[in-house]
């Protein structure tokens, strides 16, 4: 049976899941169930310096994108790091390591960008036992108005002296939490391994604002009439958050800087897909907030059957084998040919793909035949955008054939095969 | 002048008509509408479906698990608390069971299909083959099992993992019990029955002897000497009788006994079924005869209850069921007299039905009678208690005619266990026999284990 040990920047755990630094990893009483439940680790929630703890609204924080059968596939929050006092916080942290010696327990922090602010906090985690720290320079809302979170996340300047200040004063491994709302998540990964980072953790939320409501025409969730925007996260975050991740795992400059994948993750699956694309493990928030942290015992067990069932012993059997995979456009093979192809046993007749193709794309499907309704890819016209696949309601119904090498594509009379790609196409002005 | 032989006939139907008649009546789900049905599941918390399960399944989790495509993870949920989870998929009254207590049948009056995706999944390991469970580290006890059927099996699987050794005595020729011999054969189509017994022994340990019977081959007291423990899963073996005379005549028939005869022929249409068909009953065994024999090829079946609708053993959906196969039900009556011709049965005289102020059952004294060239009694079967005995005393308590067991399935003689359809209390379905296996095994490692630390 496969073995699920994953180890972050020296931290050991048991599997690959973690819960992110959130509402799942507030208190003691939640990470006591988690743990229970199987989850291998958690960051605990934000804490901030000592003094009287941020105050959080009382309204709705929280607000959603539902699919018309109520699943949450998009979640944003207003909510600011602990509002518990630093000493409770600690307290907890240090029974709950005691407890549980064989799960990772990580701190996350957000103090004010000065270097006593952190000199001072440090040693206090140090010393519940912790195994390590993240830094929070992520959190959109709220936080990064005074200065923290997004506000240091975005300066890389600001990302490599607090990184390198924690590790001066600290000797727990720090992970360095990157916020996606910068252009290029290259500029703050580097600056994190410039000043010393053992990992950097990604995604923290998107900059968002979920809804408008329509007859009090105020931003929603509103709290007393007013809303704010606040950090998205959830299913549909995912591509978005693996793309960061692939990007820094290709990245020769971040070479060796490990990764904690987090965004979207709902299953073993899209666990997998992080850990392929670079991620040493991954963290989990909204999943576990919609379901409770039941679902990692499909996490583990799914993980676990489709490792066997792969053959894969270990994590690092296909951590990151997607990374080599992952290129940018040019590189693709502009003489790779693939058409869409109806089956028409389980084609229900529905006409979707034709509209969108006719509407949208090349007319490449038939409406009719024989003066039948009857719906067809024309090759000559196909141009194998995939997007008759997207809309079809019917699993594995249309699927996309590659034409063989030496074929003639009929659409543009050129033989099939061989590689070509942008940066050698005749096209192409800057050759 | 009306034909006096009653009409017995083979081949009523066109040779093409048997295999479609007889086969799955509910067809499996395809891997797109498994997906789809599994997506409606709330994944409810403390699930209220998990509690109407008699073995306890994890519904929620295995349903989950074929949504994110881990299909062994959720075989495994279903199989670990019930080892007959392919047959039970199919053969369950989920109606009234898991389903019946879905959430989804408040706002939309459609529960997730649980049965279907429990088919699902346990078919993938047994179509694939995939073994999820071992036997344990030889303990050195030995346990006996009478009866192969599902209390039986799922004794002696869940006895084999803890590491003892089994042995099972079966009286028939074949294992599985009424899943084998009993269940209508639409339900388990596809030899699932005997699939789901050779996955179940393949887990090992457990040793199998046809054709011994207890109270024949082998006895209660024998067992005793020669096991640590014995698991007794015997099933029913008599049925209950009309009370009305005659009832030994030529074409009055024990439905029970008549489908294990359906079951075991090969090919249906050498089976003489009759013209006008009349059934006793008002249970699951009526329906299934009723319907078997309608899908045979006869014309005219009429089942007889002697109460309500409300008051029938069969759930609303399996009268449905019936009444859809072309079976009509006629409520409020009861036999009163046989009606026979040159020594064969050839039609039944019922007396009408009502309730009394307090809720007695009384006949009207108004009277009708049916043709019938087969009458079937389907009005429940009886513990044969012979077996039980050793000369003239009995070695087990009963209650209300059968083996009396407490919560863990113990008998009231020591090292002696019972589970299924011959121990009072239950169900008498196949899930409720899976789950007395299930408890009477872990009853029964306990008191091996701890007879083994005492030396
Ligand atoms: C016609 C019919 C249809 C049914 N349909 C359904 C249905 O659709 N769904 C459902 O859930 N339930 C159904 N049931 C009920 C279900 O089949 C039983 O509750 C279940 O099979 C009980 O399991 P068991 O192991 O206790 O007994 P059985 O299945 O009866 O198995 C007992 C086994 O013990 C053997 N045996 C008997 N006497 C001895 C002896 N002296 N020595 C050794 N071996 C012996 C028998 O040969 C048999 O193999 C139906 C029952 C009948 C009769
Ligand atoms: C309600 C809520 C509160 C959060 N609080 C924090 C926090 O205190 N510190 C932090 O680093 N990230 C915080 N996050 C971000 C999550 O840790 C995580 O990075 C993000 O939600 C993406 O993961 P997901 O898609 O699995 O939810 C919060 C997220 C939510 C939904
Ligand atoms: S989830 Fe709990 S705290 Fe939040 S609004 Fe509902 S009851 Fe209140």
């Amino acid at each position: 049976m496969a073995d699920l040990t994953a180890t972050l920047a020296g931290i050991r755990s048991p599997n690959p899941f973690w819960l992110a630094s959130a509402p799942p990893a507030d208190k003691a009483y939640n990470i006591n169930r988690a743990f229970e439940a199987g989850w291998g680790g958690v960051v605990w929630k934000t804490l901030g310096e000592d003094g009287p703890p941020v105050v959080n609204v009382s309204g709705p924080r929280y607000g959603a994108i539902h699919t018309t059968s109520r699943q949450v596939i998009g979640f944003n929050n207003i909510e600011l790091i602990t509002d518990r006092p630093l000493q409770v916080n600690l307290g907890e942290i240090r029974q709950i390591k005691r407890d549980w010696p064989d799960r990772a327990l990580v701190v996350s922090l957000m103090v004010p960008c000065e270097e006593n602010a952190w000199k001072a906090i440090l040693p206090l985690v140090e010393d519940t036992g912790a195994d390590g720290i993240e830094l929070n320079f992520g959190c959109p809302h709220g936080m990064s108005e005074r200065g923290m979170g997004a506000a240091v996340g975005q300066v890389p300047e600001y990302v490599e002296m607090v990184t390198r200040w924690c590790k001066q004063y600290s000797r727990l491994p720090v992970i360095v939490k990157l916020t996606p709302n910068v252009t290029n998540i290259l500029v703050p990964a580097r600056a994190a391994k410039a000043g010393g980072a053992d990992a950097v953790s990604l995604i923290n939320t998107i900059s968002a604002v979920m809804s408008v409501d329509l007859d009090t025409l105020a931003p929603s969730p509103s709290v007393d009439g007013l809303g704010a925007h606040g950090g998205y996260c959830g299913t549909a975050v995912k591509p978005i958050a693996l793309r960061m991740v692939g990007e820094i795992a290709r990245d020769p400059e971040c070479a060796g800087l490990p990764i904690s994948g987090i965004g979207g993750i709902n299953t073993w699956r899209d666990a997998a897909e992080f850990m392929a694309l670079g991620a040493t493990n991954v963290q989990v928030c909204t999943a576990a907030m919609t379901h409770g942290f039941r679902i990692v015992g499909d996490m583990i067990d799914g993980l676990r059957n489709w490792m066997d069932e792969k053959g894969h012993a270990t994590l690092a059997d296909f951590t990151a084998k997607a990374v080599p995979k992952f290129v940018n456009w040019e590189h693709l093979n502009l003489d790779y040919v693939v058409k869409a192809q109806i089956d028409q046993d389980l084609c229900i007749g529905c006409g979707r793909c034709h509209i969108a193709c006719e509407d949208t794309s090349h007319q490449a499907i038939t409406r009719e035949k024989d003066g039948k309704r009857h719906f067809e890819v024309i090759d000559a016209e196909c141009v194998g955008c995939n997007l008759c696949v997207v809309v079809c309601p019917v699993d594995h119904c249309i699927t996309l054939r590659e034409l063989p090498a030496g074929s003639v594509d009929p659409r543009t009379g050129r033989v099939v095969g061989g590689y070509r790609n942008w940066t050698q196409h005749p096209n192409n002005p800057s050759r | 002048m009306a034909a006096t032989e009653p009409d017995l006939k083979a081949a009523r139907l066109p040779a093409e008509a048997y295999a479609r008649n007889f086969a799955d009546s509910h067809p499996a789900l395809s891997h797109n509408q498994a997906l789809v049905e599994a997506e409606r599941c709330l994944y409810c918390y403390d699930a209220p479906c998990i509690t109407a399960c008699p073995t306890g399944i994890p519904i929620p989790d295995f349903i989950r698990k074929i949504a994110n495509g881990n299909l062994k993870g959720s075989a495994h949920d279903i199989l670990e608390q019930n080892i007959m989870g392919a047959v039970c998929a199919r053969v369950c009254p989920t109606e009234v069971l898991c389903e019946g207590a879905c959430v989804r049948n408040t706002p939309e009056d459609k529960a997730v299909a649980i049965g279907a995706l429990q088919r699902h999944a346990t078919d993938a390991v047994l179509d694939h083959g995939i073994q999820l469970f071992a036997a344990g580290a030889p303990t050195g006890k030995r346990v006996a099992v009478v009866g192969g059927g599902p209390a039986g099996l799922s004794c002696a699987h869940g006895l084999a993992r803890c590491g003892h050794a089994v042995t099972v005595f079966e009286a028939r020729a074949k294992l599985g019990g009424l899943n084998e011999y009993g269940i209508a054969a639409y339900k388990v189509a596809g030899q699932i029955p005997q699939r789901e017994v050779d996955y179940l022994l393949a887990v090992g340990n457990i040793a199998v002897h046809v054709g011994q019977r207890l109270g024949h081959e082998i006895t209660l007291p024998q067992l005793r000497r020669d096991f640590d423990a014995v698991f007794i899963g015997a099933g029913l073996g008599a049925v209950n009788s009309l009370g009305v005379a005659d009832e030994t005549v030529r074409g009055v028939h024990d439905a029970v006994a008549w489908i294990e005869t359906l079951r075991q022929t090969g090919d249906l249409s050498t089976l003489p079924v009759g013209r006008r068909i009349v059934v006793i009953g008002g249970g699951m065994t009526a329906i299934d005869i009723a319907t078997q024999t309608r899908r045979l090829g006869a014309e005219d079946v009429t089942i007889v209850y002697r109460r309500g609708p409300d008051n029938m053993g069969a759930s609303a959906k399996e009268q449905r069921w019936a009444q859809i196969n072309g079976v009509r039900i006629r409520h409020w009556a009861r036999p009163s007299r046989l009606l026979t011709q040159d020594g064969s049965v050839s039609g039944v005289e019922f007396e009408y039905t009502t309730l009394d102020t307090v809720g007695k059952l009384l006949g009207t004294g108004e009277r009708y009678s049916l043709a019938a060239d087969m009458v079937f009694k389907a009005i429940g079967q009886l513990l044969v208690p012979d077996p039980l005995n050793d000369g003239g005393s009995a070695l087990l308590d009963l209650d209300a005619g059968r083996i009396r067991v407490d919560d863990q399935r113990r008998t009231s003689l020591a090292g002696v266990w019972a589970g299924g359809d011959c121990a009072a209390g239950g169900l008498d379905l196949t899930v409720a026999a899976v789950e007395d296996g299930k408890r009477a095994a872990v009853s029964i490692d306990r008191f091996l284990t701890a007879a083994k630390a005492h030396g």
